[in-house]
């Protein structure tokens, strides 16, 4: 069929000149509400719905102290996800990029993040009515970076060996003065965790009413088990997961168990994300450093190509070559 | 009614607004009484099922809305709404992509209905970010969670430095204002283009329109003798009933 004839045929179906039958639009759409609201209720009555507790510092700290350490000496030395995740948080790492392209570049650092002062140094000058450890973080600011690196160094390898005790506070085997203050400053930042106190400084403002949980969100994900430190030295990722990341992974949530459209349980989640998440499951998505600007550059495009169908030629004639239409409106044409 | 004009000579621009809007979209046809009669498939229930599903989600989400973000966590009745808002964004989408797909497969873009189309189908997308604001927002575990591995794919593209998935403040906001704002309008643009050029008629098969002409010119000469008949005057009647179209003129949408 020519363009000029598929054009002369659109214009056929633009206004409907054959037969009408009688129909009250309120009263169908009043009656679509009245049962979807029934299902609504009875899925509802059946099923309920997931709410899990959020996990925060104060559980974390307490339930694995060792692996809460660990992550906050990453956080220390600058060694942590977030450390260096670059733009919008700091400007420490290489965005994701496609052809070149690097759009996390564009707008810079908008939600600043320094680990060591924001995570560590800062909430343990708050802590003043602590023996020493003042003395402990003006030991450790003052000194050079190599000899802040050789202190956490030193104690990121002992923290491979380390045990919890019953009393909440870890036992860090090796020689104590090698890791200079940092094993002070890590067991005063431990108790705060423990007590709770942690998770209010690790607010991004510090006004009272509080909405913004990037800080510490980041902090939480930094234990997700691709950091050798959080994985308690040089343990791998599967051997020892962190606890946030441990979480996840025993509720399914993790990216390559389709976590993206999953949630906490067997409720179905966000089932429309399942394209979505799809590309992350195969290569080169998954095994790309690019792989969410690749994700999403694919995605943009599928959901231009989405909008845009009544544009598109041969898909747009799909639906004449496959005659499902003559299923859905057998009626009509076995009355023509 | 309208007041006289104020002898200025401009136009109203009330009165012109009126006159286009009442020119595209007559009463008739935006409160219809009939549809054409090939209108008669399940699949048709899908986009009003749609409808009602976003009715009842933001029924639900506004009982939440007015009792606050914390409210759901810590009373029965709470979780019950907060269930029910869960399932009806469900059943929203899953009716949602069933007319999709049933309006694919009726090519529901032809005659000049592409505009139909294009709405529907932001529609969906907008719907999206509206659900995943949604489920950051909701001050768990999955929030927390979601959030986290989400945040990656904004970051990526840029998107990231002013839409902060990990401020529940601003996710609330887009959540309970913004985007339902733009589902709705969106929807209400996709319903009342469908109002305006009407549901998509069957493709014409070989030797088809001849037979649909011919029935189309049966029934509106049966319906006008019915008519007279009624008419106590004997003058003909706009119709009221099928099978011409019941509002006594056709609809011109098809």
């Amino acid at each position: 069929m020519s363009r000029a004839e598929r054009k002369r045929e659109d214009e056929q179906y633009r206004t409907w000149k054959g037969p009408y039958r009688p129909y009250d639009l309120i009263r169908e759409a009043s009656i679509a509400v009245g049962v979807v609201l029934a299902i609504v209720v009875v899925l509802t009555i059946l099923f309920s719905s997931p709410d899990d507790a959020p996990t925060t510092i104060q559980s974390w700290s307490k339930a694995a102290p060792v692996d809460f350490v660990s992550v906050a000496n990453a956080e220390l030395d600058g060694s942590s996800a977030t450390a260096g995740y670059g733009p919008p948080y700091n400007t420490n790492g290489q965005p994701q990029q496609i052809l070149g392209i690097k759009p996390a570049n564009w707008f810079g650092v908008t939600y600043p993040i320094d680990t060591a002062q924001d995570y560590v140094i800062l909430p343990l000058m708050t802590m003043t009515s602590v023996p020493g450890l003042q003395n402990a973080v003006k030991t450790y600011t003052s000194a050079s970076s190599s000899q802040q690196g050789k202190w956490t160094t030193a104690y990121d390898s002992a923290l491979a060996k380390a045990k919890a005790n019953s009393d909440g506070t870890v036992t860090v085997p090796g020689n104590s003065a090698s890791f200079g203050p940092v094993e002070t400053m890590m067991s005063s930042l431990l108790a705060d965790a423990q007590s709770g106190g942690l998770d209010g400084n690790l607010l991004t403002t510090k006004q009272f009413y509080q909405t913004d949980y990037t800080k510490i969100l980041m902090f939480l994900q930094d234990d997700n088990g691709d950091n050798a430190a959080a994985n308690g030295g040089n343990l791998p990722d599967s051997a020892n997961p962190g606890y946030f990341f441990n979480r996840a992974q025993s509720e399914n949530l993790l990216g390559d168990q389709w976590g993206m459209m999953n949630e906490t349980g067997s409720w179905p989640g966000q089932v429309w994300l399942w394209l979505y998440t799809f590309w992350y499951q195969i290569k080169p998505f998954s095994t790309s450093a690019n792989a969410d600007i690749l994700v999403m550059a694919v995605m943009g495009v599928l959901s231009l190509a989405f909008v845009l169908i009544p544009f598109i030629p041969v898909i747009n004639r799909i639906p004449r070559w496959i005659p499902i239409y003559k299923l859905i409106w057998r009626e009509h044409y076995r009355q023509a | 009614m309208s007041a006289t004009s104020d002898g200025s000579g401009r136009k109203n621009w009330t009165v012109e607004l009126r006159k286009r809007a009442v020119a595209a979209l007559p009463p008739e046809k935006l409160l219809p009484d009939g549809q054409p009669a090939y209108m008669s498939s399940w699949i048709y229930v899908f986009g009003v099922l749609s409808l009602a599903s976003l009715v009842v989600l933001i029924l639900s989400g506004s009982i939440l809305a007015l009792k606050g973000p914390t409210w759901w966590h810590v009373t029965g009745i709470g979780h019950f709404f907060n269930s029910m808002h869960l399932w009806s964004v469900e059943l929203f989408f899953f009716f949602m992509v069933i007319h999709l797909w049933g309006k694919y497969w009726m090519a529901a873009w032809r005659g000049g209905r592409k505009r139909t189309w294009i709405t529907g189908a932001v529609t969906f997308l907008v719907a999206i970010p509206c659900a995943l604001t949604g489920y950051v927002s909701q001050q768990n575990f999955d929030s927390q969670w979601i959030s986290t591995q989400a945040k990656d794919a904004m970051n990526a593209v840029g998107i990231g430095a002013f839409f902060n998935l990990l401020d529940f403040g601003q996710m609330y906001s887009w959540h309970i204002f913004l985007l339902p704002m733009a589902v709705v309008a969106l929807v209400a643009a996709h319903v009342l283009l469908v109002r305006k050029h009407g549901i998509v008629p069957p493709f014409i098969l070989d030797g088809h329109e001849q037979v649909l002409a011919a029935a189309a010119s049966d029934g509106a000469e049966a319906a006008e003798a019915a008519d007279a008949a009624d008419a106590p005057d004997g003058q003909p009647e706009p119709a009221t009933e099928a099978p011409a179209p019941p509002t006594g003129e056709p609809e011109p949408t098809g």
